[in-house]
């Protein structure tokens, strides 16, 4: 197996840039663990353990998008989908942190600038995109799927753009801003139709089962989606 | 059957994550992913430095000394499933260990549509 999940590593990102990024990362983590920790009750904890874990399996398998070039899914989409945009962060982060500290994946001055890429951008343009989604087109299994597929595809080149703007301020190489944006926006734009599809296939999965622990859908879901004392309530139509 | 329906579905989610990581992942695509290829490509790959950590025996995914790439690839998988779960369900269960289930409460959600 010859695994190629290469985050942002040491080298590309001078040093002062990196540093900052790590600051902001570990500041983004704090507001995190708080909010998830309001967020959070024995229900929802062990879910978001496992998205943790899921994610992390996820990242090893590349896929391929185009001649010489694979992608694998971020997972920022899918967590704060699921989990809520607080927990969905801290899960991608600890798993940069485990990839980064464990398997060399990701440099580690860069672990900061991964966290915010990965972890923290995805969270906050997945959370928006996907509730603005289904605010829209309302809340049902096919919408949304189609609302986590276009968060998860959205999510992906923001993330590109987020290390280009890292590389415009502290890139290390002399290759022109706009010539690395082309390029990272084009190929991740490819990649982001995986990130889509993966996304809303899980969260379409999850939702079939126990559509009350989409946490992006927990207080728009129809009644007859709730959860009664003891069983799940599902649609005798499918809708 | 709330609680114990998210336990079921955490099982299968483990076994399946384990799974992936442990055997799929062997059939990965190799090849560079997006930002590597664009490095390469726009020529800022060779401003890369190896990790201060790829030393480790546990580096890029695999186990110092198996030989088998599958087998090390796949031990490399589960090792990071385990270490994953520990981290994970340890750092959320503190986070939401002082609260009771909330969503469990009927009717408390005008907005739903």
């Amino acid at each position: 197996m010859q695994v190629h999940t290469m985050h942002i590593p040491d080298g590309f990102i001078n040093a002062p840039t990196s540093a900052v990024a790590g600051v902001i990362a570990v500041i983004g983590i704090a507001i995190c663990l708080n909010g998830a920790r309001k967020q959070l009750d024995e229900k929802t904890a062990p879910l978001a353990g496992l998205v943790a874990v899921f994610i992390f399996a996820m990242q090893m398998l590349n896929f391929p998008v185009a001649a010489g070039t694979s992608g694998h899914l971020l997972g920022g989409a899918l967590a704060v989908i699921l989990i809520g945009p607080y927990a969905g962060a801290l899960a991608v982060s600890v798993v940069i942190l485990v990839q980064g500290l464990l398997f060399a994946d990701g440099g580690l001055s860069a672990i900061g600038l991964n966290i915010i890429n990965m972890g923290l951008v995805t969270a906050v343009v997945g959370w928006f995109v996907f509730r603005g989604l289904v605010k829209v087109i309302g809340v049902s299994r096919p919408k949304v799927m189609v609302a986590a597929f276009v968060a998860g595809l959205v999510t992906v080149p923001v993330s590109a753009l987020a290390f280009v703007l890292e590389y415009a301020i502290g890139g290390t190489g002399t290759v022109p801003v706009s010539t690395v944006t082309f390029a990272m926006v084009g190929v991740h734009i490819l990649i982001g139709i995986g990130e889509g599809l993966i996304t809303a296939l899980t969260v379409g999965a999850v939702f079939l089962v126990r559509p009350d622990l989409v946490y992006g859908v927990h207080d728009r879901l129809p009644k007859r989606l709730l959860v009664t004392s003891n069983s799940v309530t599902t649609p005798a139509n499918g809708t | 059957m709330s609680k114990k329906g998210v336990w079921v579905l955490v099982g299968v989610g483990l076994v399946v994550s384990l799974f992936l990581a442990g055997f799929v992942s062997f059939y990965a695509s190799s090849e560079p992913d997006g930002l590597e290829k664009v490095a390469e490509d726009q020529g800022f790959l060779a401003t890369a430095q190896d990790s201060a950590n790829a030393t480790l025996p546990t580096a890029d995914y695999g186990i110092a000394g198996v030989d088998s790439e599958r087998l090390s690839g796949g031990l490399a998988g589960v090792l990071g499933i385990v270490v994953m779960a520990v981290i994970g369900f340890g750092l959320f269960w503190l986070l939401g260990r002082s609260k009771k289930a909330t969503a469990e409460k009927q009717g408390v959600d005008q907005e739903s549509a």
